[in-house]
């Protein structure tokens, strides 16, 4: 589903990737866990396709397309949706609108009768229920004023309504207690099937006890230094990321 | 050799007999002026010298003009002013022709609304009073140029302690005509001691080319209590040139909520003053301004807290498009009596070009040494990482940047407390940030 081959990608003249690999196949959950400024939000970034964020060599496929070359709003339609670390807020803009633009602009691309308002209503209410969103923040702009944890919520929620089939998650679980953690959680594993897949970016093993990973990658310096499965995090967790030093220089 | 400022000394215009001294007091005060120019404080960033070279006081002109202002049907009208459902008693004047059989007049008790041709002794002796009476006549140069050409102007009286229960909508159109011409309109409000109207004032004009020169001055006198929210859309067609004023003086304890729409045109500028002249007073004055391709929006602002106790609340928000430019220009002048004043004012501005341009002033002058005041302003483009997040979810580079542009005014709309205006108002704006309804569709 995503390949990421020698991807080198620099910030502002940095170099932050500096030749990562990574295969996702449809249905896995790859952790990527590391050090702070290793590249892992970089990694979401570039992804996304954010300004400023330059590959400077190596390539990403995506169903078997190029990724690099779609604009931000294509790679989205095509299926891929990042939660974002710190989501942004837009006042004015009500999260209701907000919503309906994405749903239908990814509905339309691929194929799907556009939702009328009273469906449209249902799904987005029931999304709310099932990340135990109050109905009143539908009405209130996008994030506006949000705590972390309802900011954390609305991510999840839109992924919901939006059906991506790889999902980025962010760090999704910094700064969450464990009753918003759960939440998070039950969302992700609500949605996980054979064709969906996740990346889940975090610094705590502790999400990974919510989430199960198929893989944990960690990430140092701009490439992936060691892989294996979910009881790598526990040695992190145990060890720290100082072990993995000599790997990754 | 045609001439805006020859022309308009010569002109004359005949108009009700009673107010003979106050147009010949215009005519002298304007006899005196010069075309202001671009040394002047007041007008550094506004050239009139589009109207300099044009004659809009030809006396054939202004008869054609009036000609077409009576011809002007029922069905015309609607199709400009959008608010065919609006329940209101309604005031309709084209190229400055009073139109009674477009005019919806509802007579309430308490409430007087006529033309200054039909006023009975007693409002004769009122509108001589009260005209003028809240703003320095020198220091306002197109307002001495409206006294001179008064004919119809309108009074809207409410009597003490009436609430009005229609809002009262006055709707000035102009239309097409072969050749320049000058409307001058003119209103006078004048709410007694604990009187409370809603008022909306509309500018409109035929889609087609315009050649009018709007020179309009509305003039609120607010006695002790008195509460008045007060509409003022100008949604002129980009040829259409305007100089406007609204000046309004607020006795005790009276409360004015005021919400401006202004979109550009070759030559667009508002004055808003508010004189306070008793204690507790309040003012709320909301705007947003929307220039786009190569117009000009001028919006300046004079409030004088002359008395203690007073509460100004000045927003005043832009949207600069494609090669336009806007100019504010707030002034909040706190005198050395004013004593426990509050007043807030911002300005923010947002351009969607690199070769749109604003210019912002806002000026805080404070005489009196226990007032909590507060202004700011900011010129900002559209937040990329807003852009770059709604993206992400799928939403195209287009209809997201018209989402975040809307988004801006959103705030200051929500202070639209009338749902048909507030709908009007959505309406025409989400109409403006986008040519193509598809890029719109999902503002609420």
């Amino acid at each position: 589903m995503l390949s990421i081959k020698g991807l080198e990608a620099k910030v502002e003249e940095k170099d932050i990737l500096k030749g990562l690999n990574l295969e996702i196949k449809p249905g896995e959950v790859h952790a990527i866990m590391g050090p702070n400024g290793a590249g892992k939000s970089t990694l979401g970034h570039v992804l996304s396709g954010r300004e400023g964020y330059e590959v400077t060599s190596g390539s990403v496929e995506f169903h078997g397309k190029d990724l690099c070359e779609m604009e931000t709003e294509e790679r989205a339609r095509e299926g891929l949706f990042l939660a974002f670390q710190y989501p942004v807020e837009i006042p004015g803009v009500s999260n209701m609108e907000f919503l309906k633009a994405a749903v239908d602009a990814v509905r339309e691309h691929r194929g799907l009768e556009a939702l009328d308002a009273v469906n449209f209503m249902k799904q987005a209410r029931s999304a709310c229920k099932a990340v135990n969103l109050d109905q009143a923040f539908l009405k209130r702009g996008v994030n506006e004023g949000f705590s972390g944890g309802e900011k954390k919520r609305n991510e999840i929620m839109q992924m919901m309504l939006l059906e991506p089939s790889l999902a980025i998650l962010d760090e999704t679980d910094s700064g969450l207690d464990i009753d918003a953690l759960q939440v998070v959680a039950d969302g992700v594993n609500s949605l996980r099937s054979a064709e969906r897949s996740f990346i889940v970016v975090t610094h705590y093993q502790r999400l990974l006890d919510y989430i199960e990973p198929d893989f944990v990658h960690v990430l140092a310096d701009g490439k992936i230094v060691k892989s294996g499965d979910k009881s790598l995090a526990l040695e992190l967790e145990a060890k720290g990321y100082a072990w993995l030093d000599g790997g990754a220089v | 050799m045609a001439d805006f400022l020859i022309s308009s000394q010569q002109a004359e215009i005949d108009g009700p007999a009673f107010l003979a001294d106050i147009k010949a007091q215009g005519k002298a005060l304007w006899s005196g002026f010069e075309l202001p120019t671009r040394k002047s404080e007041d007008w550094k960033y506004t050239s009139v010298a589009g109207l300099k070279k044009r004659d809009f006081f030809k006396p054939e002109a202004l008869a054609a003009a009036r000609r077409a202002g009576e011809t002007f049907s029922g069905a015309e009208l609607e199709a400009l002013t959008h608010l065919p459902a609006y329940e209101a008693q309604r005031l309709v004047f084209v190229n400055g022709v009073y139109r009674k059989d477009l005019s919806l007049l509802d007579a309430e008790a308490g409430v007087e609304l006529l033309t200054f041709d039909d006023a009975s002794e007693v409002q004769q002796a009122l509108i001589k009073s009260k005209l003028n009476s809240c703003f320095e006549l020198a220091d306002h140069r197109f307002a001495a140029l409206n006294n001179q050409m008064i004919d119809g102007g309108v009074l809207l009286h409410v009597s003490a302690n009436t609430a009005a229960k229609k809002p009262v909508h006055i709707v000035n159109i102009s239309t097409q005509c072969e050749q320049d011409f000058a409307v001058n309109q003119r209103l006078l409000l004048v709410l007694e001691k604990s009187a409370q109207l809603t008022l909306v004032e509309q500018f409109c004009t035929t889609a087609t080319a315009q050649n009018s020169f709007v020179n309009s001055v509305s003039e609120c006198v607010l006695a002790e209590n008195a509460s008045l929210r007060h509409y003022r859309l100008q949604d002129e067609q980009e040829t259409a040139l305007h100089i406007g004023a609204v000046h309004a003086s607020l006795e005790r304890s009276a409360r004015l909520n005021s919400f401006y729409l202004t979109l550009g045109s070759e030559l667009k500028r508002l004055d808003v003053s508010v004189t306070y002249r008793g204690e507790n007073a309040e003012a709320e004055i909301n705007g947003v301004y929307l220039p786009q391709n190569k117009q000009h929006v001028d919006v300046h602002s004079c409030i004088e807290h002359a008395v203690p106790h007073c509460q100004t609340n000045e927003v005043f928000r832009g949207i600069v498009a494609d090669e336009a430019r806007a100019v504010f220009n707030g002034r909040i002048h706190i005198h050395p009596d004013a004593q426990k004043t509050e007043a807030y004012l911002s300005n923010k501005n947002l351009l969607t070009s690199n070769k749109a341009e604003v210019d912002t002033k806002p000026e805080l002058e404070i005489y009196a040494d226990d007032v909590r005041c507060a202004h700011g302003a900011t010129v900002a483009q559209l937040d990329d990482l807003g852009l770059h997040y709604l993206r992400t979810r799928g939403i195209s580079e287009k209809e997201a940047r018209v989402l975040l542009s809307f988004a801006f005014i959103n705030e200051l709309l929500e202070e639209i407390a009338d749902e048909q205006l507030l709908a009007w108002a959505r309406s025409k704006l989400t109409g403006l940030f986008s040519r193509d309804p598809a890029l719109t569709k999902h503002l609420l």
